[in-house]
């Protein structure tokens, strides 16, 4: 009678320990919440790496920035150069339990079209797109487009028949006055389904039971509680009090203090994000310097001249508390078209700065206006402070004005703006992203929305057109070299630094830091207690 | 016999026996002593900070970027003394404090004339005259009423971008600020004229004057406003306090002065993340100076009310 | 007195459509709504098509209209961020700062009138001057600074109380609350000591000169004459003479707490309409902030009333008018 007792009580304990019935909660903190769950209304990280968690891509890119199969098992060009194949993972559910099939691709891939979806931008090149049968997809571009998969990497699938029967075929209609379902609801075929959702507050979300990939990742976690801290120092403040038990976005300054902390861990990666300023190069005269009649900035050596003046290392050491990498290119080291020679940068000159000011009619100088966010890259307001520091330092008198980077993007993106700071990350890991852009003539076929210098190059806009159907590999990268070697002659911008940043955790919790800022809880694995 | 009527000479007496309430209010409080006398310190410090500091704060090109963040009581770069330490973009605390000052007073005092200047006249007038005026500025304190300071600077900042091109200088930021906290300050001024000037008409020197036929302005002018010197002394040296700590709380909002001339209050919203970082003297030094201004002007403003209330004598 | 009544209604009136006409007017001039709603990188057509189809291309005077006309209906539009009706967004948000502001406004009176009562009854003591000096250093230092500093203490360094957030809540009806758990009232207090500071010293010292002035009247030297007892005296009738206008004053206060609480929401990330404005200002979220002006003007509109009126059933000196 004992023994039986006994034997059912360790049965009992086998199976639970078996079973891993522990639950496990991670509470995740960030600057910023998702404004709405609606996984194509926004081309933001932040949006994205919450809805990472619930929806999912077919392709994904791992921390060392490879493509990685997810919804789709494999593709490749079909015969046809401009139609891609993409064979689809069977066996996936979503959460309401509809089995996922080529048709949902379809469906969201032509709802990531839609004129309100900002995510559209990715899928310029997407002409048509037809399931072949319940597992193949078919992508037609406009001309062969070598690198079409690297766009699908923040597309996320939804179930088509969900979305119609919720009235959410399409992202939210600005005019309308009811809201789109899809806003505070999820349904998805990710690794957690949504729980609740309190806009600014936290979302709770638990792990998905269903989940295809429960035999490969870790699924450790069992349940994340999203929770958007705002103010800097409330963040850092909940990591150290331990409300929090992983948080991203963390000031640089306190980097320092949290790797003394012995029950945290701090880990530093770079990030796929380039900081440098823009310069109005194309206007007839500046509306924020004094010099009347010209455009100071139109000259090669006044650009040069700021160029030298900035003491990159400076700004590394002190501004950056050593976490940044200076360099001398517009591209982060991560996209192709990279090059380590032309992303050098010089060594402070004042000599030579002044030199180039005078010969270029500036002798005394000038006065300018510098126009920077204040939220939304690390340091950036400090940045632009010690850059006017610099610049004063030659003769050119700056002015900072700093402000919220929703006003910043709106003067960027009218081209209304002299000389500003500003960031740019390449979620396709290549430098047509950039191009099309930053670089690209404003306003022409749709490209050029954020280039506010005024740069306009017709040979240049047109190679970088031939970028998105270029098939021959060799040929693409030759366009793109010489692209750049125009943007680096021109120096309309001038390249600061590519970000580092920061994941701190309890120390249980060991996630390496992800290019894109991004996390995926069910690859991360819990140490011991 | 003699003409001459000798007075014995009067006695010297100090400020306790004083006729004036006010100065045996102050004879009686060490608390106001002292804190006129960091009062008069700060008044000094803020005339003579070029000549007290040894570098200027404003001037970016005048600063040491490799110099950031060295401790109190340091040297850095080109035999430059750091007496209470560098912040994150190598200012001397000691002359950002100093040049900070400067711009405080300039922001509250600026402020505070402003509001004067647009209450008082309004309450003069709404409280002598009456009638529509009186309803119309009621209402019009009410509907300023609706926006606290945060509010009002950020329409300003709005208005302003919005109308001016972009030709933004940061010296507009600096008016932004005073013309919001006096667009809603003004409304405390016209209340407290207004109701002082209805109880003031109905008394005898005024009924006088109109009956000599003295016209308004004269009444209004030379006979009603001194009587109300000390309410809006009063008023004006509490709103002096709030006006620098509003200014740092909107520059933590967004709205304040620019990072390359920053205020005392400025300079606070910028150590605040230092907190953690083990930087202390960045927050703490400029903390306890604005702490030390606005506690001190406070205690005077305080003190001055109590001692020129008559109902308290 | 109905007239009276019926004036300072259409007067409220009046000061809601200037309020709404201000916010409105400015609000147009303030980003761009197109590449808020279609992102970076539309095009100059599509921007264009969406003025027209929100109707920004009509003169302004229609537009106006237009909104008045539909804000009347109860409908705001719909928030350029959150995609969602602004009414909602505003009613959901409500509860959070309601709750943090009347616990603020309740410990401001409650501690207020103790230490005004106590600094006007011992008012040279060393203690009631301490407290006199201890309570400007509140007022003489920034509103975020004392909340982060609140946070470094009792939650980093002590660990008693939670540094952010509302913890866990409880929907009552409609309305989430925090009071009604163990969390939810560990979570309000830092909040309201920093949101509710400055009331309270107002409210202290105006309670102390009244007490002060009340004290030093008639009726009290007349009651010690009649050998009333000194704890009947102050607390009968000083302190009831004192409070009426206390209490007018500490419920107009009400309105300004609520409009305040914008900094101490975003220092807490305390989920009410104040971090929702700040959140709206910075990401140029028309609607929303033209609907907060538009509800704070609501707010102090039907306090002031209200507070009109109680002064009315009060004051009988009033009622001859």
């Amino acid at each position: 009678m004992l023994l039986k007792l006994l034997f059912t009580s360790l049965l009992s304990a086998g199976l639970l320990t078996v079973s891993g019935a522990q639950a496990e909660t991670v509470r995740w903190a960030r600057a910023s919440d998702p404004t709405t769950l609606d996984p194509h209304s926004f081309n933001t990280g932040t949006n994205f790496v919450l809805s990472h968690q619930m929806y999912e891509t077919l392709v994904t890119r791992d921390a060392k920035g490879k493509l990685v199969p997810t919804l789709a098992t494999s593709w490749k060009l079909t015969a046809d150069p401009t139609v891609w194949e993409f064979k689809l993972r069977p066996g996936v559910k979503f959460h309401d339990g509809a089995a996922f099939t080529a048709k949902d691709v379809v469906f969201s891939l032509q709802r990531a079209k839609g004129p309100t979806a900002q995510v559209k931008s990715l899928l310029a090149s997407m002409v048509e797109v037809k399931a072949v049968d319940d597992l193949t997809v078919h992508v037609k571009t406009n001309g062969p487009n070598l690198i079409f998969p690297d766009n699908l990497t923040n597309l996320f699938i939804m179930n088509e028949a969900w979305a119609r029967s919720k009235g959410a075929e399409t992202t939210q209609d600005p005019a309308s006055s009811t809201e789109n379902f899809a806003t505070r609801n999820a349904n998805g075929t990710g690794p957690y389904q949504l729980v609740s959702r309190e806009q600014d507050a936290r979302t709770v979300m638990k792990a998905n039971p269903q989940y295809w990939g429960k035999g490969q990742a870790p699924l450790q976690i069992t349940e994340l509680i999203y929770l958007p801290i705002k103010s800097p120092a409330t963040r850092v403040a909940a990591l150290l009090s331990g409300e929090v038990d992983f948080a991203q976005d963390i000031p640089a300054q306190d980097v320092a203090r949290l790797k003394q902390d012995q029950r945290l861990r701090i880990n530093e990666g770079p990030e796929n994000r380039s900081i440098f300023l823009g310069l109005n190069v194309g206007g007839k005269e500046l509306k924020t310097s004094s010099v009347k009649g010209k455009n100071p900035l139109a000259d090669a050596r006044v650009r040069e001249a700021i160029h030298l003046a900035i003491d990159r290392d400076a700004i590394k050491r002190s501004v950056m508390r050593g976490l940044s990498i200076p360099s001398g290119m517009i591209a982060p080291s991560f996209v192709n078209g990279y090059n380590k020679a032309m992303a050098a940068y010089p060594k402070v000159d004042v000599a030579k700065a002044k030199k180039l000011l005078a010969e270029a009619g500036y002798p005394d100088g000038f006065d300018l206006t510098l126009h920077t966010s204040n939220d939304r890259y690390v340091n950036d307001e400090a940045i632009s402070t010690a850059i006017a520091g610099f610049l004063g330092r030659v003769g050119i008198k700056t002015s900072v004005v700093a402000r919220p980077i929703a006003q910043q993007s709106v003067a960027i993106n009218n081209a209304d703006i002299d000389f500003y700071l500003y960031g740019w990350g390449v979620p396709t890991y290549d430098s047509a992203y950039i191009f099309d852009f930053l670089v690209h003539t404003r306003g022409k076929d749709g490209r050029g929305p954020t280039n506010a210098t005024g740069f306009s190059n017709a040979a240049v806009d047109n190679d970088i057109v031939a970028l998105a159907s270029e098939a021959d590999k060799a040929k693409r990268d030759q366009t793109i070299a010489r692209i750049w070697d125009v943007v680096q002659k021109e120096r309309f911008y001038i390249p600061l630094h590519d970000q580092v940043i920061h994941f701190a955790s309890i120390k249980r919790i060991d996630v390496p830091v992800h290019p894109d800022n991004a996390v995926l809880f069910k690859d991360v694995k819990l140490g011991a207690k | 016999m003699s003409d001459v009527i000798h007075h014995p000479a009067p006695a010297r007496r100090g400020w306790r026996q004083s006729d004036s309430p006010v100065k045996r209010a102050f004879a009686r409080s060490r608390t106001v002593q002292v804190a006129s006398a960091v009062l008069l310190l700060i008044v000094l410090a803020t005339l003579l900070a070029p000549w007290l500091a040894w570098q200027n704060p404003f001037d970016s090109a005048s600063l040491e970027l490799n110099d950031a963040f060295l401790p109190p009581w340091s040297e850095g770069g080109h035999g430059a003394f750091y007496a209470l330490g560098a912040d994150d973009q190598g200012r001397d605390v000691a002359s950002a404090i100093l040049y900070g000052l400067r711009m405080s007073v300039l922001v509250g005092v600026s402020a505070v004339l402003l509001s004067l200047c647009i209450g008082v006249p309004l309450g003069l007038v709404a409280g002598y005259a009456g009638g529509w005026f009186d309803t119309l500025l009621m209402r019009l304190a009410d509907v300023q009423l609706t926006f606290p300071v945060i509010l009002v600077a950020m329409l300003i900042l709005g208005i302003v971008r919005g109308v001016v091109p972009e030709g933004v200088r940061e010296q507009v930021a600096v008016l932004v600020i005073i013309l919001a906290i006096a667009l809603s300050d003004w409304v405390q001024y016209a209340r407290t004229v207004r109701g002082a000037v209805m109880v003031e008409k109905q008394k005898d020197y005024v009924l006088a004057a109109q009956l000599i036929g003295r016209s308004r302005s004269a009444i209004l002018g030379r006979h009603i406003l001194p009587n109300l010197l000390a309410p809006i002394l009063v008023i004006a040296a509490i709103s002096f306090a709030h006006a620098i700590v509003a200014e740092s709380t909107l520059s933590y909002l967004g709205v304040g002065l620019p990072p390359t001339q920053p205020s005392l209050g400025t300079l606070i919203r910028i150590g605040q993340s230092f907190l953690f970082s083990g930087e202390w003297w960045i927050l703490l030094f400029p903390s306890l100076v604005l702490l030390a201004l606005a506690l001190s002007v406070n205690l005077v403003g305080d003190w001055l009310r109590d001692a020129l209330n008559p109902k308290l004598q | 007195m109905l007239a009276y009544l019926l004036r300072r209604l259409g007067q409220s009136a009046l000061v809601l459509v200037a309020v709404s006409l201000i916010a409105f007017m400015v609000f147009r001039h303030i980003g761009d709504p197109t590449i808020s709603l279609l992102g970076e990188d539309a095009t100059l057509e599509e921007r264009a098509a969406l003025n027209s189809e929100l109707g920004f291309d009509k003169p302004v005077p229609l537009q106006y209209l237009n909104y008045v006309g539909k804000v009347v209906q109860g409908d705001l539009g719909i928030s350029y961020r959150l995609k969602r009706p602004v009414s909602e967004v505003i009613t959901e948000r409500l509860p959070a700062t309601l709750e943090l502001a009347l616990i603020a406004s309740l410990g401001a009176l409650g501690i207020g009138v103790v230490l005004g009562v106590y600094t006007a009854l011992r008012s040279e003591g060393w203690l009631s001057r301490w407290v006199m000096t201890v309570s400007l250093v509140g007022v003489s230092l920034p509103t975020f600074l004392i909340g982060i500093g609140l946070i470094y203490l009792f939650a980093v360094e002590l660990r008693w109380l939670p540094s952010f957030g509302r913890g866990t809540t409880v929907k009552v009806g409609g309305w989430e609350t925090g009071l009604l758990t163990a969390s939810g009232w560990s979570a309000i207090i830092l909040p309201a000591i920093t949101l509710g500071f400055y009331n309270m010293t107002l409210i202290m010292r105006l309670v102390r000169a009244e007490m002060l002035e009340v004290l030093r009247s008639d009726y009290i030297r007349f009651g010690r004459a009649r050998g009333l007892r000194e704890k009947d005296l102050y607390f009968g009738h000083a302190l009831r003479n004192t409070l009426i206008p206390v209490i007018t004053i500490a419920g107009l206060q009400i309105g300004t707490l609520i409009a305040f609480s914008i900094v101490t929401e975003t220092v807490f990330q305390w989920p009410g309409v104040g971090l929702l404005f700040i959140s709206s200002i910075q990401g140029v979220d028309v609607p929303l902030i033209a609907a907060y002006l538009m509800f704070i003007a609501l707010l102090y509109v039907v306090i002031n009333l209200l507070v009109d009126f109680l002064y009315l059933a009060v004051d009988p000196r009033l009622r001859r008018r």
